[in-house]
């Protein structure tokens, strides 16, 4: 699948944004992290920022982005709609719970119901996101069951990292934010890295046999392409990655995404503040680096069921 | 309007048969000149005088070779929507300007709502929605729903515009949920089948496979004629005695 | 809870107008209907009640629009003003253009008419381009049957008065078996198309015979991959076994051929190997009632097909047929033999023989219509002989093609399918007599200034008395034909005119008139050759060795910068067109059928019709016919005052329906002022049916015939006899024996002796002859893709798509030896050069055959095409690889590379070797021309959306 830009950026912002958001209303409610307007202002901001300018980037993969208003409207069968209705919907419980920490400094009360709507949103639009690729029966690598968890666990870790580079910032470190972070982290890797596994290993079913009915008369080949330059489903479904080069990536998203964030909150456990910064901020750096390039590679590794027709032997 | 109709009066769809199918191209540039002008319109083609031209095509005709041990054979293998009876496409459009239509089981895209997300084209498996850059919105086959109800037309005209074209009778159109209709009984007759029915999207469109070749390779060598092995006088002594004894009859 | 689907207009109207009229997006003249929407075309479809295409449309005709408003389409009359070659013109108007023609030729006409040549390519007026030259004065006309099929249609009536496609086609209705040659795709495609879709259905077994398994071969139930070049002896080797197995019709080549006739047996004789005649010219045979020589066209006798007898004066003489069985029935062209050469499987040969026999004869296809045949004996039933063929360029475009066309025929003679139900069928005005009795004019001392030629200047010689050669053998026309190197060119030699008239051999020219013919390009062999011939200068005087080439086409082809005067033509949809009668008309089998095209819009340029302004070029340099009794244009009304008021003969015009002064009078008639009015109400056509009795055996069928004459298609009511022997050839022959007046110059005696046999054989084509064959391995050959028509397709925006480049197709076990794989790139190499291209593996190929589509290679920067166009990047051409000449023969002189009898370009006879490129440092094929034309500094339009326009409701 070809890897556009737009919507890389829109999952990999929109997913640390949500994340962000979810840690930041489970602090909130559990107390994790003392209530401070300023730090609540900044980082509810910062959540909104994410998730507002990645729905934005979003819309810049639309062909007719003035429309865009009207795909709030078939959430019954259309996880994409789901997706933009639960966007939507979270921005109410997040703006209330931003307001009663950033403001009012008080996550109680009606604050304390709008951080639960707001972990809950938050976790829905995520899932949501995962589910637009996840349903499609026709991309074998998309449609699998740790690819929705996989959307939800690396918005949680992206989250948990960018928090921590927050808290680095305002209270040097929160030891048990840490913690969950180095948690999260490694069931994450484990996730990916079984994902990665499984669709190395899962068998190409399907031959251009299968997909033109003409296997029983033998392998089937392309002699001519309909058209002589590509189309719009070549290049949108027949981007191809050679397997090195994918090799190479994997392991650099594994470090970025990973090893680094890992490494850095393990040393803030220790660092002195002003160092503390400087390990948030590399942490965050590389976690945002390691996602883009593991959302590339999700697009780039991904082989569609149509190139069947236009000279894939198998998928 | 991506809920799919529970049930559809009809299901309209094509009947391509890969015996007869020269891949002239005819229905493919019937159907470019009729939907650039009609409900898709228009179809728009990128840099169409220069180094990279790429349009917008609901129907496209690949050619493939397909070969086993023993022979080999050359198949003419046109491809565009099947008007799926569980369509993805349109359960994943965002905005509903996807949908089938109850009476039919046309899967049409409403080029006035759609927003050109392209998600539709992910979802489907025979790559038959092709997004235009020009227009900003999703354009796939209409089954010229413009032209088969169209009272405009001489009844006999209103068929696909490719259907319409077809040099060699290769295409035909009609009801396959009826199974008294004229296409399933080919589809009866000819062992059709749709295009993988293990993904579910319950392909319409069905397709005619190639008939068993008559060739060495089928055709026992006893149809032969006998060989003569004598020389070029006694071949030609016997066949002028049989000449003279046949005109003398 | 479901929302409503959104309202569809399903009764838009397709447009505001519709009309008819033929179209011209290949050579098959379909009918169509185009539908306009506010003065732009919406629609085009095919004309359900047309006889040729009864509605459906192929995929070029349906891509029609992008055609009419394709951006390579000349909009203004031009006048060179840099050197040819430099795109330097200026515009000029249409009185200045047509003035500049006029001086031109007028001062040609007053010195020296021969100087003047007038050739067209792919038009379909040749009844008045041959015309306009008779009348000039020039003998050197001719359209592109030369460089396309003439080997087809000159075997065809010289052996029985028709050919395939605008002559006859394959009785679909009945036919049991059909095999095909070769692909022949803008010849008939849609009626073809539309045959092969039925014969499959109903079980007809359909084999092709191609080295190349594309578009019909696909479908075939049988492919016989055969060699190129090599269709002869495959088509022998079938007739031996037919012969051997007794599987002949014998009692209708007693009936309708000239198997019986004798043939003078006198070694040495100046009529040896002639037709044993009457004093006044019939032929004898052997009657075996009365065992006596009598004449053979008598109907009460029993002719004999074997046996020798002594004539009158006491030599020997056999029937034809004995000759011919003996040819046949030689251990030459045994199956076993025939492998070797064909590479089919002598058991395929024969098991095909065997499958050809069996539905000839055992199908009992029999129609309950009763005829007479031409001496009046009335036939209760029509016999069928359901075997149909059908060949065209694949087997015509071959040196050996004459032969080999010939040989086609025999065996349809032989199994007795012509014209019988199931076999080939005739279409109207054929039959003629074989040959049609017409002579080429131009004949030494006839051509004279400011006189025009008595005669039509295209015909068919029977003997070297009617060659145009001068006294010492050399020939009188520019291209050559009907001297001794090409004696039957009943098409004439298009491909050779520029390099003869470069090099002045025979003579050089003053004007070169050229109507749509891409013959600085894909027209032509050895492009690097023909480039130098249009540019290069004489010596002496600095002019062009062509001094003045006009050029008259619709589009900005590789041809237009090489020319000096540009007459633009208009889009095949704003013209007036005459599919005639005295031309190619449109005829089927059962219905003679004729057409035009009218204007269905009006050009937004400043073009004219070529038609019309060639009858005003005529009206300026006042040519008789052109001009009325006071000097004053003949048609002022331009080529549709022509269609309707032209005679060729007293009330024979160009068309032959609705003649008459109220149209009822079909043929002959006088003209009919409301005659187009009338073709436009029916569809811009006129069938007209035949009785069921005239549909069969129409070369003896008195009905027919009889019908035939008073329609003036042909001159008697005589019946057609089949030329199994071609008494023609052998009066050649002789001549290089050294018999009679005219005789062939030395260099060509052992050429014509060889080849000139009147009864057909396989010889080896001569490009694979003259080389080594080990290092030119590989035969190389085109063909035509269905959505494309020669180079018109390009400009196209829609079918550029489907082929905007070519590749190599080469067998996957050569490209494994060659360590090719898909999409790597080779070295073609021939005799004259190498050509780079990108490489397709498949099996569906001979084995020694390499193969590409035709004419996909663009010139960077015409076509109104970008320069970095994957046309001019990654198509290419085989032309560069065929040499125009043959090498030298001893005495220094070079032969056309075409066929020795009738000089069709050889273009199938081309011979490589494939290398392997090594590292390709950009991917691009060789080689690359310097950009030219338009398309140089016209900016394309990112998109084109067409269609935009017809949205009628204004929303977004």
């Amino acid at each position: 699948m070809h890897p556009a830009y737009s919507v890389i950026i829109f999952t990999t912002l929109s997913g640390m944004g949500y994340g962000l958001l979810f840690w930041l209303a489970a602090a909130g409610l559990s107390g994790s992290i003392a209530m401070d307007g300023v730090f609540g202002s900044i980082a509810f901001g910062a959540a909104l920022l994410m998730i507002t300018l990645g729905l934005l980037s979003s819309t810049l993969h639309l062909g007719r982005p003035e429309r865009a208003w009207r795909a709030f409207s078939q959430w019954r069968t259309s996880w994409l709609s789901r997706e933009g209705v639960a966007a939507v919907v979270t921005y109410i419980p997040a703006m209330l719970l931003a307001v009663g920490w950033g403001v009012f400094e008080d996550v109680s009360g009606i604050y304390a119901v709008a951080a639960g709507l707001t972990m809950l949103g938050a976790g829905v639009t995520v899932w949501c996101t995962g589910m637009i690729y996840a349903c499609l029966t026709t991309v074998k690598a998309w449609h699998h069951p740790l690819v929705a968890p996989i959307y939800c666990i690396l918005a949680l870790l992206t989250g948990a990292v960018v928090l921590n580079g927050l808290i680095t910032f305002w209270f040097n470190v929160e030891k048990n934010i840490i913690w969950l972070g180095l948690a999260v982290i490694c069931v994450a890797w484990l996730m990916k890295a079984v994902y990665w596994e499984q669709i190395d290993s899962a068998p190409h079913t399907h031959t251009a046999g299968d997909a033109t009915g003409l296997a029983r008369f033998g392998q089937v080949r392309v002699l001519e392409e309909p058209h002589t330059q590509a189309n719009f489903v070549m290049r949108e479904m027949g981007y191809q990655i050679a397997r090195k080069h994918a090799e190479k990536l994997r392991l650099l998203a594994t470090i970025g995404l990973f090893v680094i964030p890992a490494l850095c909150l393990l040393a803030l456990l220790v660092a002195t503040p002003g160092f503390a910064v400087v390990l948030g901020f590399i942490s965050v750096f590389s976690a945002s680096l390691g996602v883009l390039v593991e959302r590339w590679l999700f697009f780039a590794e991904a082989q569609h069921i149509v190139m069947l027709y236009y000279g894939a032997q198998s998928n | 309007m991506t809920v799919l109709p529970s049930s559809t009066e009809k299901k309209l769809g094509l009947v391509i048969d890969l015996d007869t199918c020269v891949g002239c191209q005819a229905c493919a540039t019937s159907c470019k000149e009729w939907n650039t002008g009609g409900y898709s319109a228009p179809l728009s083609d990128a840099d169409p005088y220069g180094s990279d031209p790429d349009g917008v095509w609901l129907n496209r005709i690949h050619g493939y070779e397909v070969v086993s041990d023993a022979t080999s054979r050359t198949v003419h293998f046109p491809r565009s929507c099947m008007h799926c009876e569980e369509p993805a496409c349109v359960t994943v459009c965002p905005t509903g300007a996807s949908y089938k239509r109850a009476e039919d089981g046309i899967v049409l895209v409403n080029p006035d709502t759609c927003i050109g997300c392209k998600l539709c084209s992910w979802a489907c498996p025979y790559g038959a929605r092709e997004y235009d850059p020009h227009h900003g919105v999703m354009k796939k086959c209409t089954l010229c729903v413009d032209r088969i109800y169209n009272q405009t037309l001489d009844e006999e005209d209103r068929v696909p515009a490719c259907v319409r074209a077809c040099p060699t009778g290769a295409r035909h159109f009609g009801d396959l949920g009826d199974p008294t209709s004229e296409v399933s009984k080919l589809v009866a007759e000819r062992d059709g089948y749709g295009l993988m029915p293990e993904t579910g999207y319950k392909p319409v469109n069905q397709y005619l496979p190639p008939r068993p070749r008559r060739d060495a390779s089928t055709v026992p060598v006893s149809a032969a004629l006998s060989s003569a092995d004598d020389n070029d006088q006694d071949i030609a002594d016997r066949f002028f005695r049989w000449a003279d004894k046949m005109l003398s009859r | 809870m479901a929302q409503a689907e959104p309202k569809v207009d399903v009764n838009a109207p397709v447009g505001d107008e519709v009309k008819t009229t033929t179209c011209y997006m290949c050579a098959c003249r379909c009918g169509i209907k185009v539908y306009l929407k506010d003065g732009t075309v919406r629609y085009i479809e095919g004309n359900r009640d047309h006889p040729v295409n009864k509605g459906v449309l192929c995929g070029k005709g349906s891509a029609g629009i992008m055609q009419h408003y394709s951006p390579a389409r000349l909009t203004a009359p031009l006048k060179r003003v840099g050197s040819r070659g430099s795109n330097e013109f200026e515009e000029i108007s249409w009185d200045e253009a047509l003035g500049l023609a006029a001086e031109w030729l007028a001062d040609v006409r007053k010195r020296d008419p021969q100087r003047f040549a007038l050739f067209t390519g792919r038009d379909q007026s040749q009844a008045l381009t041959g015309w306009f030259a008779q009348q000039f004065g020039t003998p050197n006309f001719a359209a592109h049957g030369g460089f396309c099929s003439v080997n087809m249609a000159a075997a065809g009536l010289y052996t029985f008065g028709g050919s395939f496609w605008e002559f006859g086609e394959p009785d679909w209705e009945h036919t049991r078996y059909f095999m095909m040659f070769g692909v022949a795709e803008d010849h008939g495609s849609n009626p073809i198309k539309m045959a092969l879709g039925r014969l499959k259905g109903k079980g007809v077994k359909f084999v092709a015979v191609n080295p190349v398994r594309s578009g019909y071969g696909a479908i075939a139930d049988e492919w016989i991959g055969i060699k190129p070049g090599t269709d002869g002896m495959f088509i022998a080797a079938l007739i031996r076994e037919l012969l051997i197995n007794e599987k002949i019709d014998l009692q209708s080549l007693v009936s309708f051929t000239n198997a019986p006739w004798l043939v003078i047996q006198d070694e040495g004789a100046r009529d040896h190997g002639l037709i044993a005649r009457t004093e006044d010219g019939k032929p004898l045979c052997f009657d075996r009632a009365s065992a006596r020589v009598v004449e053979a066209t008598q109907t009460d006798i029993s002719p004999a097909l074997t046996g020798e007898v002594t004539l009158s004066d006491g030599r020997k003489a056999v029937p034809a047929f004995e000759l011919i069985a003996h040819r046949f029935l030689s251990g030459a062209y045994a199956p076993e033999e025939a492998e070797k050469i064909t590479g089919v499987a002598a058991s395929t040969i024969r098991r095909i023989a065997g499958e050809l026999a069996n539905a000839a004869f055992n199908s009992n296809v029999e129609l309950d219509i009763p005829w007479t045949d031409w001496a009046g004996r009335r036939h209760e039933k029509m016999i069928g002989r359901p075997v149909s063929f059908h060949a065209m360029r694949g087997i015509s475009a071959h040196s050996n093609g004459f032969q080999t066309c010939r040989m086609l025929h025999l065996l349809q003679i032989l199994l007795g399918t012509i014209d019988a139900p199931g076999g080939f069928r005739y279409k109207a005005p054929f039959p003629r007599p074989a040959p049609p009795p017409l002579k080429p004019a131009g004949r030494a001392g006839t051509v004279k200034p400011e006189t025009p030629l008595q005669g039509a200047l295209l015909g068919f010689p029977t003997s070297p008395q009617d060659l145009l050669v001068d006294s010492d053998g050399q020939p009188l026309r520019i291209d050559k034909a009907y001297s001794w190197d090409a004696p039957i060119a009943a098409h004439g030699l298009m491909h050779m005119v520029l390099t003869n008239a470069a090099n002045a051999d025979p003579y050089g020219l003053d004007v070169l008139f050229m109507y749509m013919a891409n013959m600085s390009w894909n027209s032509s062999m050895n492009i690097p050759a023909v480039l130098r011939y249009l540019t290069e200068t004489d010596t002496e005087t600095g002019d062009y060795k062509i001094p003045k080439i006009i050029y008259s086409d619709a589009y900005y082809s590789e041809m237009v910068p090489y020319a000096d005067l540009i007459l633009p033509d208009t889009t095949y949809l704003e013209r007036w067109d005459c599919i005639s009668m005295l031309d190619r008309p449109i005829s089927d089998p059962d219905a003679p059928a004729d057409a035009i095209r009218q204007p269905v819009i009006e050009p937004d340029r400043n073009v004219r019709a070529f038609q019309t302004v060639l009858l005003d070029l005529g009206a300026r340099l006042k040519l008789p016919g052109f001009v009325n009794e006071t000097g004053e244009p003949r048609y002022p009304g331009g080529y549709a005052d022509y269609i309707v008021n032209h005679e060729r003969a007293p009330g024979i015009g160009p068309l032959a329906g609705y003649r008459g002064q109220d149209g009822t009078l079909y043929g002959i008639g006088e003209a009919n002022p409301n005659q187009l009015q009338l073709y436009i109400e029916n569809g811009c056509f006129y069938a007209h049916e035949l009785e069921p009795a005239q549909r069969y055996f129409k070369h003896v069928n008195k009905d027919y015939l009889d019908w035939a004459v008073s329609v003036g298609f042909i001159d008697a009511a005589q019946p057609i006899t089949f030329q199994l022997y071609l008494e023609p050839l052998q009066r050649f022959r002789l001549a290089a024996e050294g018999h009679g007046a005219i005789q062939p110059p030395d260099s060509h005696r052992e050429r014509i002796k060889r080849f000139f046999d009147p009864i057909a054989f396989w010889y080896p084509p001569f490009e694979g002859a003259h080389l080594d064959e080990e290092a030119f391995p590989m035969h190389a050959v085109t063909q035509r893709p269905m959505a494309m028509y020669h180079s018109w397709g390009s400009q196209n925006a829609w079918l550029r798509q489907i082929h905007g480049f070519n590749r190599l197709y080469i067998s996957r076990k050569r490209a494994q030896e060659l360590d090719v794989s898909d999409d790597g790139w080779v070295w073609i190499v021939s005799a004259i050069g190498r050509v780079k291209a990108q490489v397709r593996l498949m099996e569906g190929v001979n084995e020694d055959t390499v193969w590409t589509w035709n004419a996909i290679g663009k010139r960077s920067g015409t076509w109104g095409l970008s320069k970095d166009a994957p046309e001019a990047k990654k198509g290419f051409l085989l032309n560069h690889l065929i040499s125009e000449l043959l090498p030298e023969k001893e005495g220094g002189y070079r032969f056309a590379n075409s066929d020795p009898i009738t000089g069709q370009a050889a273009w199938y006879d081309l011979r490589v070797r494939i290398e392997k490129a090594g590292d390709v440092e950009i991917d691009e094929t060789w080689p690359q021309f310097e950009p030219i034309g338009i398309g140089t500094d016209r900016k394309p339009p990112k998109f084109l959306a067409f269609g935009e326009s017809f949205k009628n409701d204004g929303k977004t």
